[in-house]
């Protein structure tokens, strides 16, 4: 069932009986969530809480655990432009379900969001429509083009959470320095899609053995990790801050973990299908495993897993593209590149802990307050204040990912019958359900 | 044969795990001493595939009895009466998405020498321009109930894509840099039938290897009965991790050459080049345009082939593509051969086939 945001006032919630898990704090024990107005009043053992709100309705979480709702920094949308694969509605929808309570929008879309009336289209429509809280990323250069800084500083008064070219990455060192020294004195966020157009050329899928085998032409690693190297330098050279939207490779890993030590302010992310899924999964062509950057080989997958373990790796996205049939139902050299995966960001990362490969609390770290802490938000945390943004989850819950189901306009899902164990039971966003599954 | 072949044969055309990554000798002669070659059994189950997409998943045995039948289909195609009647009532059709003039007569010989009604789709841009998507033009061929349908297309996949969506039996002519499998078939009929075996042969493919789907499919088949390949060419036209095809590579003709019996030039494909791969042809032919002076380095019993169409003075020398040791008339030949053989063997899996 899903409700609408806007429908009444909230009424206070106590969510009890569960396992109350806060990433941020490192919290995780049995306890109660109280909220009320939207906000988190209480987030903690059941002896010290205080008394429930006056009218609060009461959620049993019983056998399931109670987190903050993701944040998923790289969510592409086709609103406006291409509403036929996806609006905030759509979107909004297929978030919620998943355990998404804020989603990051690119600004690749027709028109480009490259302006602040486009910025606040966005808010007003998102408000209007969504489940879930959106908030733009608006681009670093005109028209996505590469060549001309956006207004970075109005944008980002107007509600811009930080500055990218989306799908296409800034070949421009000197563009892209300009954007890092000027985005400095506001703060701004400054994020790259690291892939050499050139190098990757006509490149579909990773560079190697199954590439030669399929006779598909080849994206070698270098074309991300020389572009992550480059930017690193200029966020070194400039001061400013500097975030890899997307790596792929051990190698790029690598580079960040050495910008780290040395006190840059640089961070980078990862797809989850990359946490999940290498480059053997496209099997005989399929179109949906096609991604940017392209999916690597297992021990960049490991490489990758491994980052978000130690926290190299500051968050995990769903980098969430839908694309319809007309442009994924294409020999592969031909289709577009990208997955759905708002709903299923969550359960694709749990596979990891389910699977031994990684704790909970830094993949859920990687899915909440670290991207919070990026764009300077409150959510992402379970803490007397903070927005009350919950997903009741049940951890052990199997189920099967059906395409037919999800409720995104594209079904474009690389994890078509998948079984995942992890189940959310509930999406709540300001203190308000925007989704309970229909078995809770 | 086919009864114990089967259910090996069934596996996904792509399961890498069970490919020959590299010498595969033993296995591949265990199956075929296992299942003796059936030259006069009827081929009727040898072939347990619905399409005929790649060699990737074939069998020893299973390229061997095609083999057999093609040479039967040679001696039909020397007749004065050339006609089978095996495809009667049957109907084919070529559906080809790049140009081609030898494979798509060959494939329209073959099948009117079966007795198939065939017809010839040549898909230009233009269609494409008009918006129609690959899928939308297979499902309009489909609704016609065509019982093959041969495939060309410049994307790698392709085919695979097709075959997926129609009911026919369906026949990769040459889908991008992938796989060209009835051109590895004529090749391995065309070697068989002048050095008896292929087992033992080495066999150096030269030149564009990087955009060639001939390659691929000569690498897979050669591996499979036996030979050992070699892949000569500069290191820009030769794609990443070749070795772990099972092949060894050379960018010095003279070393990759050495003791050669089989020469195989690629066209070097300066259609599919995305930027330059070689500064100038003259440069190209200097160090991989296949001369006298070069094959001199191979066997003195080598044979010299070509997939066609060549470029004379750019990867290989006039004298020797028409001189004694060349092939490359007899593939064209043995071409029409091998493609009888594979309508016949998939015609026969099709519902009323002839089993």
């Amino acid at each position: 069932m899903i409700a609408g945001k806007l429908s009444e006032p909230a009424r206070p919630l106590v969510l009890e009986g569960g396992r109350v898990i806060d990433p941020a704090s490192g919290f995780d024990a049995p306890g109660v969530v109280h909220t009320a107005e939207g906000r988190i009043l209480y987030a903690g053992p059941a002896s010290s809480a205080p008394t429930p709100p006056p009218g609060a309705e009461t959620v049993d979480c019983r056998g399931a655990a109670v987190i903050p709702g993701l944040v998923d920094m790289r969510v592409f949308l086709g609103e406006p432009g291409a509403e036929h694969r996806e609006t905030f509605a759509s979107a909004g929808l297929a978030a919620a379900a998943g355990g998404v309570t804020t989603i990051v929008t690119m600004p690749d879309t027709e028109p480009v969001i490259d302006d602040v009336a486009l910025v606040d289209f966005i808010a007003r429509r998102a408000r209007d429509t969504a489940a879930v809280n959106v908030l733009p990323m608006a681009a670093m250069t005109k028209g996505l083009a590469g060549r001309e800084m956006t207004e970075l500083g109005l944008l980002k008064a107007a509600g811009a959470v930080g500055f990218t070219d989306g799908r296409h990455s800034v070949d421009n060192a000197l563009v892209l320095r300009r954007a890092l020294t000027y985005g400095r004195d506001f703060g701004a966020l400054i994020v790259n899609h690291p892939v050499d157009p050139h190098l990757s050329g006509s490149g579909v899928m990773n560079e190697g053995e199954t590439a030669t085998r399929l006779g598909l032409p080849g994206i070698p690693k270098e074309a991300e990790i020389i572009v992550v190297e480059r930017d690193v330098r200029l966020a070194a050279l400039t001061g400013g801050r500097y975030h890899a939207a997307q790596i792929s490779c051990a190698e790029s890993l690598d580079v960040i973990r050495r910008a780290k030590r040395a006190g840059l302010a640089v961070s980078c992310g990862v797809s989850v299908t990359h946490l999940a899924l290498n480059e053997l999964d496209i099997g005989p062509y399929r179109t949906f495993f096609r991604l940017s950057p392209p999916l690597r080989s297992e021990a960049d997958r490991q490489a990758m897993i491994e980052g978000v373990a130690d926290g190299t790796i500051d968050v995990i996205v769903s980098s969430h593209d839908p694309q319809d049939v007309d442009t994924k139902r294409h020999p592969f050299a031909e289709a577009a590149d990208g997955a759905v995966g708002l709903e299923t960001l969550l359960a694709a990362a749990l596979r990891l802990y389910h699977n031994g490969e990684c704790d909970l609390v830094p993949l859920l770290k990687a899915l909440t307050v670290r991207p919070a802490a990026l764009l300077g938000i409150e959510a992402g945390r379970l803490a007397a204040g903070a927005p009350a943004d919950l997903v009741v989850v049940d951890l052990a819950r199997p189920w099967i990912c059906e395409a037919d189901r999800l409720h995104s306009r594209s079904k474009n899902t690389p994890f078509e019958g998948a079984r995942f164990q992890g189940a959310v039971l509930r999406t709540i966003v300001a203190g308000r359900s925007v989704y309970e599954s229909a078995a809770a | 044969m086919g009864r114990g072949g089967r259910s090996r044969a069934q596996r996904g055309l792509l399961g890498f795990a069970a490919l020959p990554s590299g010498r595969n000798i033993p296995i591949a002669m265990a199956l075929m001493t296992e299942h003796p070659s059936p030259v006069a059994a009827s081929p009727a189950a040898v072939f347990a595939h619905r399409h005929l997409l790649g060699i990737e998943g074939l069998l020893p045995e299973e390229i061997v009895a095609l083999l057999d039948l093609a040479e039967e289909a040679v001696s039909v195609s020397r007749q004065v009466e050339k006609k089978k009647t095996v495809l009667r009532g049957r109907t084919q059709i070529n559906l080809f998405f790049e140009a081609s003039t030898r494979t798509q007569s060959s494939f329209e010989l073959a099948g009117k020498r079966l007795g198939a009604d065939v017809m010839n789709m040549s898909v230009g841009s233009s269609s494409v321009k008009k918006g129609e998507t690959l899928i939308d033009t297979a499902m309009t061929l489909n609704a016609m109930n065509p019982d093959l349908l041969v495939v060309r297309h410049h994307a790698a996949g392709a085919v695979h894509l097709l075959a997926q969506k129609v009911g026919c039996a369906v026949i990769n002519a040459g889908d991008g840099a992938h796989e060209h499998p009835t051109q590895a078939l004529l090749d391995a009929l065309t070697i068989r039938r002048h050095k008896g075996d292929i087992y033992g042969l080495r066999v150096a493919i030269c030149g564009d290897i990087l955009h060639s789907r001939v390659a691929r499919s000569n690498i897979l088949l050669l591996n499979a009965l036996g030979a050992e390949v070699r892949c000569v060419g500069p290191s820009t036209l030769l794609p990443r991790a070749l070795d772990r095809l099972g092949v060894s590579t050379f960018t010095d003709m003279r070393k990759g050459l050495e003791g050669a019996d089989i020469v195989m030039m690629l066209r070097l494909q300066r259609e599919r080049m995305d930027g330059s791969f070689v500064p100038s042809v003259r440069e190209y032919f200097h160090f991989f345009g296949l001369d006298a002076e070069k094959l001199a380095f191979a066997k003195p019993d080598a044979l010299v082939m070509h997939p066609g169409p060549m470029n004379r003075g750019v990867e290989i020398d006039s004298a020797i593509a028409d001189g004694p040791q060349s092939l490359i008339r007899e593939q064209v030949e043995m071409g029409v051969a091998v493609r009888m053989a594979v309508l016949e063997a998939l015609a026969r899996n099709l519902p009323n086939g002839g089993a």
